[in-house]
């Protein structure tokens, strides 16, 4: 698995909530048998017009989100679809850090595995980044996992929480299989039991 | 975090079959929870295998592992080829795949073939008790056993393969309560739409549902399926249903139940909640204050009654959801303001893992029968499973529905996520009895407006949506 420990970069603002995962990769790119490779899809139906050309009004095609690796976004961010081919584009795209006030379980936890940073904050913070983007050009934000903050340069600092086991294996890249192999013999013991 | 509940304190389902399938629990770590049975499809399970084989591993219990193709499979005839490469190179590796690591596999030409959550429960892999998962978020369907079942990534998928088992942080409990009887025409479909809208999209996320109450309980085993695939609508991680009388005759005699039924049937009455259990939440709902229900937006929590009207972005106050209704009514060419028995429609689909089981095919042709489906309207019906479409042949539910107008389908996803050639065109409108409404779900630039399987029928027949209630 993918470690990540800090990050900085170019935020992007969706001002949208319920972003699904259909929309994140739509079905027709899930046909395909590898992992990688998916960051061209990413968004396809609201990043292109009906000819096919793209669509300059979509958030990430704006000249001032290109090279954004941090994504904020509104409410239940990642619903729908278990697709782990949302995550895999997110990523393959550039995408490190996500934000939102809530993300779907499935989507969460899938960005995880993946090498990116989920971050939970309240509404009204959301609504303050919001702003922030609106106010500085190139608005950027630094995610660090070791201290569990999230901050700009211009005086934004903010506490976020995760999962004490989920930011170890991120810290660490640790291989979730490996981990849990590791207890292989409480695995055969309950077999023993539960037949 | 939370510490295994004491065996003698009242529990919920949950907590019992949460309990019994601790591998290991330790303090700040995820726990290692046992899975009983995996699910496994040729979309997210590609990825999976190929990391199994990179990393030298092997599957830990290909017998607790069933798998079938059905998400990219074609509804036409089966003895031609399939006509996209990139689909069938999917399906053949998921062949390969099974093949490699001896995995029960249904292939397209098995009568047991069909959606993976319409199989299982069918052949009798879906029991009480049980924890279920696959790379599906409607695995939830399966809780309708009183089963802990969830859908998962497909690096989980890997996970359970390699380990048969899976990290969990344990979620809380909600429970849906709903009192009193369903009227007349109002189906499970309906009910678990009116759900959805009441707690909205996200209105579950980090739960594990429990349905319970009076109307719960009426239920057949079909229709608390269709209530359980919906949980993931609402956000929730799973859904169940306390297993009772209904759930073990369903089960007796299915191919792949316990050799001692009646053992099986002991053990699973102890799994409903004890009474004294406490959920985290508990919301009650009256069952008489459900009308049929029709989606107008692109998530399943926006819906209204049959007989209402579309709502207005001004019809709510956060500014947010003005904006998501906007943004929703733009996408499905409306106003708001519109009648729902107004909206004309270009196709129905009736189908899915939500409803395209045979009682689901029953109530649509019986609405079906001896009409014809409006001249404007393109109408299909794609049967849950293999088996699912050879009892509703030796019904003669086929030969309603052709001689009606509809087109008769082989087994599979189809248009519901519309990934085979199954699609609606841009700007179509559609009555569909599947489960969600997204942008684009249905085909790029399609509206999907979500219904039960009569309320679909008839909508084909009028041309338009219509009451159910008031069908003659
Ligand atoms: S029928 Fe639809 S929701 Fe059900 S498994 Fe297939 S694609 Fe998913």
């Amino acid at each position: 698995m993918k470690s990540f420990t800090q990050h900085t970069g170019l935020v992007v603002a969706m001002d949208r909530a319920n972003v699904d995962t259909d929309q994140i990769i739509p079905k027709q790119f899930l046909k395909r048998i590898e992992r990688i490779g998916f960051g061209e899809f990413l968004f396809w139906d609201w990043a292109r017009r009906d000819d096919g050309s793209p669509n300059p009004e979509f958030e990430l095609n704006r000249p001032e989100a290109q090279g954004a690796s941090v994504l904020l976004a509104r409410r239940n961010f990642g619903c729908g679809s278990s697709r782990e081919h949302a995550p895999w584009a997110l990523e393959d795209f550039g995408f490190r850090v996500i934000i939102a006030p809530s993300f779907a379980d499935i989507f969460y936890n899938n960005c995880f595995k993946n090498g990116m940073l989920p971050i939970k904050l309240t509404e009204n913070v959301v609504d303050e980044l919001f702003g922030r983007v609106a106010e500085y050009p190139q608005y950027q934000l630094t995610a660090d996992l070791q201290t569990c903050t999230l901050s700009d340069p211009h005086g934004f600092s903010m506490p976020f929480a995760v999962d004490a086991f989920r930011r170890d294996c991120l810290l660490h890249g640790l291989d979730d299989i490996g981990q849990t192999l590791e207890h292989e013999d409480k695995i055969t013991a309950y077999e023993q039991t539960h037949p | 975090m939370a510490m295994p509940s004491s065996e003698n304190s009242p529990r919920t389902l949950f907590e019992k079959i949460w309990d019994n399938h601790v591998v290991h629990a330790e303090t700040d770590r995820q726990t290692i929870l046992y899975i009983d049975l995996q699910l496994v499809h040729e979309v997210t399970s590609p990825q999976a295998f190929e990391g199994l084989r990179l990393a030298g591993r092997q599957v830990r219990r290909p017998e607790r592992t069933v798998a079938t193709a059905d998400h990219n499979v074609p509804t036409t005839d089966r003895s031609l080829p399939i006509l996209d490469p990139i689909s069938k190179q999917q399906i053949d590796t998921l062949r390969n795949n099974c093949q490699e690591f001896g995995i029960q596999y249904y292939d397209l030409d098995d009568a047991r073939q069909g959606i993976v959550h319409v199989i299982g429960p069918e052949l009798g892999y879906t029991q009480p008790g049980m924890t279920i998962v696959c790379g599906d978020s409607h695995t939830s369907t399966h809780g309708a056993f009183g089963a802990l079942a969830f859908g998962i990534g497909t690096s989980e998928v890997e996970h359970v393969l390699a380990t048969q088992t899976l990290l969990q942080n344990k979620p809380q409990t909600l429970e849906l309560r709903v009192d009193g009887q369903l009227r007349a025409g109002v189906t499970a479909k309906d009910l678990v739409l009116y759900l959805i809208g009441q707690i909205t999209t996200d209105g579950g996320t980090g739960y594990c549902v429990e349905y319970t109450g009076e109307a719960i309980r009426a239920l057949t085993m079909e229709n608390r399926m269709t209530v359980c695939n919906m949980s993931i609508e609402a956000g929730a991680r799973a859904g169940m249903i306390a297993p009772d009388e209904i759930t073990f005759d369903y089960l007796r005699g299915r191919p792949f139940v316990p050799q001692d039924f009646d053992a099986a049937v002991a053990a699973w009455r102890q799994l409903p909640s004890d009474a004294g259990a406490r959920y985290d939440k508990s919301l009650i709902f009256d069952a008489a204050d459900i009308a049929p229900q029709v989606t107008w937006g692109t998530n399943p929590g926006q819906v209204v009654a049959v007989d209402a009207t579309v709502p207005k972005p001004s019809d709510y106050a956060d500014p947010t959801e003005q904006k998501t209704a906007a943004s929703a009514l733009d996408y499905m060419g409306l106003a708001g303001g519109e009648r729902i028995a107004d909206l004309q429609l270009d196709r129905v689909f009736i189908g899915s893992c939500t409803n395209a089981r045979i009682e689901d095919l029953r109530a649509a042709a019986a609405v079906a029968q001896g009409r014809r489906v409006a001249d404007r309207v393109n109408a299909m019906v794609v049967p849950g499973s293999g088996q699912v479409k050879q009892q509703a042949e030796a019904e003669g539910l086929d030969q309603i529905f052709t001689e009606a107008g509809f087109d008769w389908r082989e087994a599979g996803c189809s248009m519901c996520l519309a990934m085979n050639p199954d699609k609606l065109a841009p700007g179509e409108r559609c009555a569909s009895t599947s489960n969600r409404n997204f942008e684009g779900r249905q085909g790029k630039g399609g509206r999907t407006h979500l219904v039960s399987p009569a309320m679909a029928a008839a909508a084909a027949i009028a041309g338009h949506f219509v009451d159910i209630r008031e069908w003659k």
